[in-house]
């Protein structure tokens, strides 16, 4: 049929320059020597004029990862990773000490990516959109470019800063909770993290503090063959509420990198975290080169009663994925969610889901995970809800609903519920199926053509997700998928 | 990068290893048997008991269970075939295949009162006949190692092998009785093959039974090629002894437009494992496998599906209800597998769970596997106490306790057992969960 070849024809036009934010940035930048050892270690725990206990800490964690095997439960299949063949600290080199001085190139990479940097554009053009106020912490290869709003947040007694800072100023905070959600040995990639990580936020909401507006990482990967360890450690005190949101881009290159992040949240009693991520690094091209590969490690803790920890993700990138964003609901009457929109193209592979793990009495969890698979990719949710013996009336929701589009992908759910109290109602529920033709009929018969159709289909297939997510994010991200699946219909 | 250690074998799996080399020995060969036989032996040494570490043995670790393995019992004379007695359900109207401490009772089985076009002969014999029956052993045998079934194969021998002629429609049921009626510790391996031919009908029964405080171990495997149009309804009652070990498999092939109706009733066992591995290799068949799982004491339960779609407009239904008194553990792991050809495949699958007490467990693993697009799957699984809103409801109508608990789970389990088409088999269903229900009222 002609039809279905111009179609392709289009298709295939259109996939090589799908990914819009594969541009490099040319600046001059101070890298670690390449590969891993006890002085890379060092070198990074140097650059960043650690103290000492911090240098032991990751020694610890160097040597353990050094007996650990990389795990290969996941389904998701990709060559043996060197680990020696990466760099594993990568800085621009002239080391800015305000925003005015930060290379225009690094800006103009942001301009490019929409994330503004200087505040006062900040503010036009977040109250262009209607919004609120957005402070936003940059992460290029390595280091923490810029923090913005850092001073209408120290009035409201919130700290918002690069980890690296927070380590050598509120040592005592960073001492209390660094690894006390994500211990240092958690799993091969969590311990790689322990031991390299270069830098990350570091988010502390004191008691009965709301957050003034929403606090937003940018991560960056720009350099060659580096593999990026953000560690990111947010703790909300009694009765406080954070929203948080993280976005993540890579230029193009052949070859794959490295992204194994962690990041920690602590709710105390009464207190609400919500964390947002939109995920988009380089997926790799129309034939699967390249590409990040994204091991996260992300864990929310609801150490107090009555707290609560939202997570919400938009997985729309990466080559691999492998992430499991978990909450532990410690606290009586404490509550997880998690919401997940995860669409793969290509020959990208997702291994995503999340864990609740039930603790306390009366805790309650909800998990929508919406996966999405076209092209040659493969989506898998995998999760976990389990109710120990003392978790008297916990409470789960699941609903994970696949969608495939086209016939060389694979959709696949695998969850796990483990319910050892009485009183625990687990209830889960999954479906696959395609888009029906119905409703492309009716969508096409409106004039739409086939990949607005498709787009607007999945949109309303994701809708219950997007709503979770702030404003000014849902619009991006709704973009954002659209953008995903170009190409994935013919 | 995995480097498989595999740690030191357990004195089980040194005892199990010693006896599949003696039981070679003794049964050498030549042949397809004995090639089955060692390379099954092969797998085990390589691969032993399957740990919690093992995926598919995630909540049933066998290597941690499994502390001695007991010598196989000799064939049965009529003191045992007598024993045997109250260990055999009656089926109405059925013709019977007796095993009895995992050895084939000649005496006790009617090998000549099957119905019209239906044939059974003794495993040995049709593997010295060279019956084309034999042929088809280990034919469905999955390619992932399986420990239990590698045991099983190791061990081969005992069974029995059944055709269904095309066309037949099979007037009475056939019933696969296995029977542990011993006080003596025994290990019993059997394999049964059964072949239905295209358009033919059968009802087949499979009963275990045995002696509570024996600590025997019982396995066994079955191998079922529904053929093109053919029509198998399969009813399978485990109410093995308190103190036993119960490994089932099933192997099941699905021809074109076959029909499998299953039901698996699973009360007995200290430790129980049934494996079903399920295969749709003709178009639009259709597969109803439902069960139901009660558990007390320290009872451990546990159930396995593989449901593979390798073609297009297959249809399964899988449900299975779970319920766990005191401090039992159930199991449910169901995995769907929908592959690029299987287009129109429309699967679905259910676990629900009740649990009667707050130290009792449930695992519950569903799992969906799709690479074809134009497809409709699902599953749930849910778990649970009984509804207090609905006890209240029976206990302000004058019903006392136990009595209300007891009617709201037959009502849970009936929605399962109605699947069951024959009226006489459903009864034997009610009657024996009854039985179950009632004991643990008492």
């Amino acid at each position: 049929m002609p039809a279905v070849q111009e179609t392709v024809e289009r298709v295939r036009a259109i996939d090589v320059d799908q990914y819009k934010y594969g541009f490099v940035t040319d600046i001059e930048s101070e890298k670690a020597p390449k590969g891993l050892s006890e002085d890379t270690v060092r070198y990074i725990s140097a650059r960043k004029n650690e103290p000492e206990w911090m240098l032991e800490w990751r020694l610890d964690a160097y040597r353990r990862w050094l007996t650990m095997e990389e795990p290969t439960w996941a389904r998701v299949s990709y060559p043996r990773i060197d680990f020696q063949d990466y760099y594993y600290y990568s800085a621009p080199k002239a080391a800015p000490k305000s925003i005015d001085e930060i290379d225009p190139e690094i800006l103009k990479t942001y301009e490019k990516l929409g994330i503004p940097l200087r505040e006062r554009d900040a503010l036009l053009g977040i109250q262009r959109e209607g919004g609120s106020k957005v402070a936003v912490d940059a992460v290029f290869d390595s280091v923490s470019v810029a923090t913005t709003f850092k001073e209408e947040l120290a009035k409201a007694g919130v700290i918002f800063m690069p980890i690296s800072e927070a380590i050598r100023e509120h040592p005592e905070l960073v001492k209390k909770y660094l690894g006390s959600v994500v211990p240092v040995s958690d799993n091969f990639y969590a311990t790689l993290n322990s031991a390299v990580f270069s830098d990350g936020s570091f988010v502390y909401v004191p008691k009965g503090v709301r957050c003034p507006m929403e606090l937003s990482t940018y991560f960056r990967i720009n350099e060659r063959n580096t593999g990026q360890f953000e560690r990111t450690l947010i703790i909300a005190d009694e009765g406080a509420y954070v929203s948080y949101l993280e976005g993540c881009t890579a230029p193009q290159r052949d070859e794959n990198q490295l992204h194994a992040a962690v990041v920690e949240l602590v709710a105390l009693k009464d207190a609400e975290i919500k964390y947002s991520t939109v995920q988009n690094w380089y997926p790799g091209d129309k034939d699967g080169k390249g590409g990040i590969y994204n091991f996260v490690t992300k864990r929310g803790d609801c150490r107090g009663d009555n707290s609560k920890i939202s997570w919400t993700q938009v997985e729309t990138g990466s080559a691999i994925t492998w992430k499991y964003p978990s909450c532990i609901l410690r606290g009586d009457n404490s509550q997880g969610e998690f919401y997940s929109i995860a669409i793969s193209n290509g020959h990208q592979q997702v291994d995503s889901g999340t864990k609740m793990i039930h603790l306390g009495k009366n805790t309650s969890s909800r998990i929508i995970s919406k996966g999405i698979a076209a092209g040659h990719s493969d989506n898998t949710y995998r999760g976990l809800v389990s109710a120990h013996r003392k978790a008297t009336g916990a409470r789960n929701f699941t609903n994970c609903d696949s969608l495939l589009i086209g016939d060389l992908c694979g959709a696949h759910t695998v969850p796990y519920m483990e319910a050892k109290n009485a009183s625990a109602q687990f209830e889960h529920e999954a479906t696959t199926s395609k888009i029906s033709e119905d409703q492309l009929f009716y969508c096409l018969q409106r004039g739409l053509s086939q990949e607005e159709a498709v787009a607007l289909i999945v949109n309303g297939f994701v809708r219950d997700v997007l709503q979770q997510l702030p404003m000014e994010f849902a619009v991006e991200a709704q973009k954002l998928i659209a953008v995903s699946l170009e190409g994935s219909v013919g | 990068m995995t480097i498989n250690v595999r740690p030191a074998r357990t004195a089980a799996e040194e005892a199990i290893a010693a006896a599949l080399e003696a039981s070679i020995a003794t049964e050498a060969g030549q042949g397809r048997i004995a090639e089955l036989r060692r390379a099954a032996r092969d797998a085990f040494l390589s691969h032993g008991l399957p740990s919690r570490r093992v995926e598919e043995w995630k909540y049933t670790d066998l290597r941690a269970a499994i502390r001695d393995v007991p010598n196989r019992a000799p064939a049965p004379g009529t003191v045992e075939d007598l024993e045997a007695a109250p260990f055999v359900p009656a089926v109405p109207n059925a013709g019977r295949i007796l095993f009895v401490n995992g050895v084939l009772s000649r005496a006790g089985s009617d090998f000549a009162a099957l119905s019209e076009g239906v044939t059974a002969l003794p495993l040995d014999t049709a593997i010295a006949a060279g019956d084309p029956l034999a042929d088809r052993i280990n034919a469905l045998s999955p390619s992932r190692y399986d420990g239990p079934l590698a045991l099983n194969t190791g061990f081969l021998g005992e069974g029995v092998a059944l055709r269904v002629d095309a066309g037949v429609k099979a007037a009475r049921p056939v019933h696969i009785a296995h029977a542990f009626p011993g006080s003596e510790a025994v290990s019993g391996f059997t394999r049964t093959v059964v072949v239905v031919g295209e358009g033919a009908e059968v009802t087949l029964v499979e009963t275990f039974a045995g002696r509570d405080g024996v600590a025997y171990q019982s396995n066994h495997a079955v191998e079922l090629v529904v053929g093109d149009g053919a029509v198998v309804n399969l009813v399978r009652i485990q109410e093995e002894g308190d103190a036993a070990f119960h490994f089932g498999t099933l192997m099941l092939e699905l021809g074109r437009e076959a029909k499998l109706n299953l039901f698996a009733l699973a009360q007995g066992s200290a430790l129980a494992r049934y494996n079903v591995y399920g295969r749709f290799e003709g178009t639009s068949a259709h597969a109803g496998i439902r069960g139901a799982t009660l558990a007390r004491g320290r009872q451990h339960s546990d159930t396995t599906l593989v449901i593979d779609h390798a073609v297009a407009g297959g249809e399964s239904r899988e449900l299975f209800k779970t319920v766990l008194a005191d401090d039992a553990h159930g199991v449910f792991q169901g995995k769907i597998v929908v592959r690029r050809a299987a287009q129109k495949t429309d699967g679905r699958m259910m676990s629900q769970s009740l649990l009667l007490s707050d130290r009792a467990e449930m695992d519950n693993k569903p799992e969906l596997e799709i690479f074809a697009d134009d497809v409709q799957c699902g599953h749930g699984a849910t778990a649970g106490a009984l509804d207090r809103s609905m006890l209240f409801y029976l206990r302000s109508r004058g019903l006392p306790e136990k009595e209300a608990e007891m009617l709201l789970i037959q009502a849970f389990l009936g929605e399962a057992v109605e699947y069951v088409e024959n009226a006489d088999l459903r009864d034997l269903l009610i009657e024996r969960i009854s039985g179950w229900l009632e004991k643990r009222a008492a």
